[in-house]
């Protein structure tokens, strides 16, 4: 994975230094708190229901064990014990005080790791596939791209105070793991007629209140010209991007109100002025940048054999267990979805065992999901058992990868101050109503998405069943939606009908994977019997 | 009643004006009748608080109950973590924020 | 007259009254233009010979538009003063100067000390912006 060399090891020291500096003159009364919410953001500080909240970034979801075991270490010294891992592949703590926080940047910037821009309306974190560098079915590893982009967009000082916030996400295989199409902008690394890698565009995705699918803007951008296409796309949103109201600012917005086409042609116009700008890194840096993702020193001629004698192993690696690149190893998720749990929490001794296990069975490599759970992505089958014990012992291994207990949940209304509506207690409800293992395998793949407002953090728009929270009337109330998925396939879910009270939509859930069991034809899963027999046998069912 | 609430510069934690200072407990919210607005300016202004806003509440046997479901989770704590909540609490007190 | 508080130029300063985009074309005789946010600085381009003065608003500091509409003029050859007007904070002062901006002239007037920080903060950049005429760090990892 990428290390940090002087200049990037610098960048991220001086912005400690520069956000302690923030910090000490709002402490000081320099700074109001108006003046200084947007700094703070941008470097990860909210305030949160109950305290400062710190969203940590964890650059296309890629961590070493050191820096996994340092996010336990820090939940247990400056919070309270536990961290949220995010559907932005990062996590977050709970219980930041700000006097503590430029230490606590100190900290993380000497394992490599920073807060930069994990908030405010500026590039975000860039996301990317949990499985890069592992998976079977990838062109390439999409990671290098994603770091290219990640140095490009840190401190960018033309796109710093953009109109809102910006998502891009990169991946290079046709499933995506990664729901590509509904960021800001989406990145599908390709192979041209040619057999060159190019990056393919899309623009003007997103969730939130007004969700889209970003369509296709230019389907082959040779490497040599990434950065500069990437300076296009950003310049003509920063300009015309709406300001005259915060929830038509998103890029999705630009692009719906422009057409796909005008917005085409305007970012074209501005890339064919911007190539006569020296401002593309040259391949050479492409190439060191790669070279830091070379494969780890995989073992040739390993046994594919694997003991499952043990039934709750055998489960598991069914389940939780992916096809590697490597014959011989296997990439494993570790599910942060106990049932009744609380959907992408862990405790600072999980994080640490996780991190041993990933410095010990895994190459020194683990990664953050956007689906919230961890993954340890190159696992030699011989070892796969111990690590599935050391799991087991601790908590994490559940088998329920992509089930109906895989639920997305944002924080909702017990720790977010945006939120409408608790999403937790729903989360917990339906896994435990769903909380055996012969039940959640009868139902199989069933994306739950929970999200307790209608910023959509949760992703209720992409799940094959969405939920989503709001405030009726000064009481939870929770809509319930049929249809999305964030996969290749990517389609938007679909209200239902009216809403639930938090038990209400328990049962309403149950009742749509009954209707779902009885209608089922072959192999299909859940979303394909949706699309198949439609909303209506579904509603029938539950609102009689 | 009117209760003010805001929260601590340092720490982030939620306070609540008590007629004289900032308490960690709802139930010591004094009501502020019409005064809000210039408690805030004041308070803020000597950043004994930062973010703080009126909130409408009930004084009830029990104490004081603010009116909005968000108001009391942040005065109670998480829901789902009550070995985390403001005061050493159970299950039942959930009736209280629900 | 808002006052210049920081200027990176060695010639006089020109403090002729800046027009708007929009009368700059008629008005032949003018040197000095401001920019608003919503303006679109490519109109200026075929007239840019006759400009001494760039004045970019910045009505509120959060609205990013004066970054690009700097930046393009730069790339478009202008060479005069580009100044920052309106709600400038210290901690995008040097990123104002990335996008072109030479001159800063402050609703109210910036901790001269905190500024200068602000100025001098970053030693190496990611990008290159070229309008700024520093090396980014690519270019130094890759000595050509």
């Amino acid at each position: 994975m990428y290390k940090y060399d002087e200049y990037d090891q610098q960048m991220v020291d001086v912005r400690v230094e520069e956000f302690r500096d923030q910090v000490r003159r709002r402490l000081s009364g320099e700074l109001t708190e108006d003046q200084f919410k947007p700094l703070r953001l941008q470097n990860g500080l909210y305030l949160q229901l109950h305290a400062y909240m710190l969203r940590v970034a964890v650059p296309y979801g890629t961590l070493s064990s050191v820096q996994m075991r340092l996010l336990g270490d820090i939940a247990d010294k400056y919070d309270r014990g536990y961290g949220h891992f995010t559907t932005r592949q990062n996590i977050q703590y709970n219980w930041i005080k700000l006097e503590d926080t430029p230490d606590i940047l100190a900290e993380l910037a000497k394992v490599e790791m920073h807060a930069i821009q994990t908030s405010g309306n500026c590039i975000r974190n860039i996301s990317s596939d949990q499985f890069a560098g592992a998976a079977a079915d990838e062109i390439i590893d999409p990671r290098p791209y994603a770091e290219l982009l990640r140095q490009w967009s840190s401190f960018h000082p033309e796109f710093l105070v953009l109109p809102r916030k910006f998502k891009i996400c990169v991946i290079a295989s046709d499933t995506d793991r990664a729901a590509m199409r509904l960021h800001d902008i989406g990145i599908k690394m390709v192979k041209n007629d040619a057999g060159e890698i190019g990056a393919q565009f899309y623009a003007g995705g997103g969730m939130g209140r007004t969700p889209m699918i970003a369509p296709m803007i230019r389907e082959f951008v040779p490497l040599d010209q990434l950065i500069t296409f990437s300076e296009a796309c950003l310049r003509v949103y920063n300009r015309y991007g709406r300001r005259d109201n915060k929830y038509k600012a998103r890029i999705k917005i630009l692009v719906h109100e422009l057409g796909r086409d005008e917005y085409v042609r305007q970012v074209e116009e501005e890339f064919a002025h911007l190539l006569t700008q020296p401002i593309e890194p040259p391949l050479a840096e492409l190439e060191r940048i790669k070279a830091h993702f070379a494969d780890p020193a995989f073992e040739a001629g390993l046994s594919e054999e694997l003991d499952l004698s043990d039934p709750d192993f055998r489960l598991w690696v069914g389940r939780n267990t992916q096809a590697h690149k490597q014959a011989g190893y296997v990439v494993a998720t570790i599910s942060l979805k106990p049932v009744g749990g609380i959907p992408g929490d862990a405790t600072a001794d999980q994080i640490r065992l996780m991190a041993d296990l990933g410095r010990d069975y895994s190459f020194d490599e683990l990664r953050v999901t956007h689906a919230q759970n961890i993954v340890l992505p190159h696992v030699r089958k011989a070892d796969l058992y111990t690590v599935w014990k050391a799991l087991d012992d601790a908590g994490l291994a559940t088998a329920n990868l992509d089930t109906v207990g895989d639920i997305i949940a944002c924080p909702g209304l017990d720790y977010c101050s945006l939120a409408n509506a608790r999403s937790i207690p729903v989360a917990q409800k339906i896994s435990e109503r769903f909380g055996s293992a012969e039940r959640q395998a009868q139902i199989g793949e069933l994306k739950l998405k929970i999200s307790g407002c209608i910023n959509a953090c949760g992703h209720h728009h992409a799940g094959h069943i969405g939920i989503l929270g709001v405030d009726k009337k000064g009481l939870e109330n929770y809509q319930l939606l049929f249809g999305g998925s964030e996969g290749a396939d990517t389609s938007l879910a679909k209200i239902i009908g009216p809403g639930f009270t938090e038990d209400g939509v328990v049962d309403a859930v149950e009742k749509a994977t009954e209707v779902y069991l009885a209608n089922k034809q072959g192999e299909e899963r859940f979303l394909d019997t949706y699309r198949r027999i439609g909303m209506d046998p579904f509603k029938e069912a539950i609102y009689g | 009643m009117k209760i003010l609430t805001g929260n601590d510069l340092k720490t982030g934690a939620v306070t609540w004006w008590t007629g004289v200072g900032w308490s960690l407990d709802v139930n010591e919210s004094a009501d502020v009748g019409e005064h809000g607005a210039a408690i805030i300016a004041r308070e803020e202004g000597v950043q004994n608080v930062f973010a703080a806003y009126v909130v409408d509440a009930a004084k009830t046997d029990e104490g004081v109950r603010p009116g909005h479901i968000k108001e009391r989770i942040r005065a109670f704590g998480p829901t789902v973590r009550l070995d985390l909540t403001v005061k050493p609490s159970e299950a039942s007190d959930l009736n209280w924020v629900i | 007259m808002v006052e210049v508080q920081f200027r990176f130029r060695d010639d006089e300063a020109v403090n002729d009254p800046a027009v708007t985009v929009d009368s700059f074309a008629e008005q032949s005789n003018a040197t000095a233009v401001r920019i608003e946010p919503g303006d679109d600085a490519r109109t200026l381009l075929p007239q840019l010979d006759r400009l001494s003065l760039v004045e970019v608003n910045f009505p509120a500091w959060t609205d990013g538009r004066g970054y690009s509409s700097a930046r393009i003029l730069r790339e478009a050859g202008y060479k005069g003063e580009m100044r920052a007007v309106g709600d400038l904070v210290i901690d995008m002062l040097g990123h104002l100067q990335r996008c072109g901006f030479d001159a800063f002239a402050p609703d109210k007037a910036l901790n001269p000390t905190d500024a200068q920080n602000a100025f001098g903060r970053w030693d190496n950049v990611y990008q290159a912006t070229v309008v700024d005429g520093r090396q980014a760090i690519w270019a130094k990892r890759h000595p050509a």
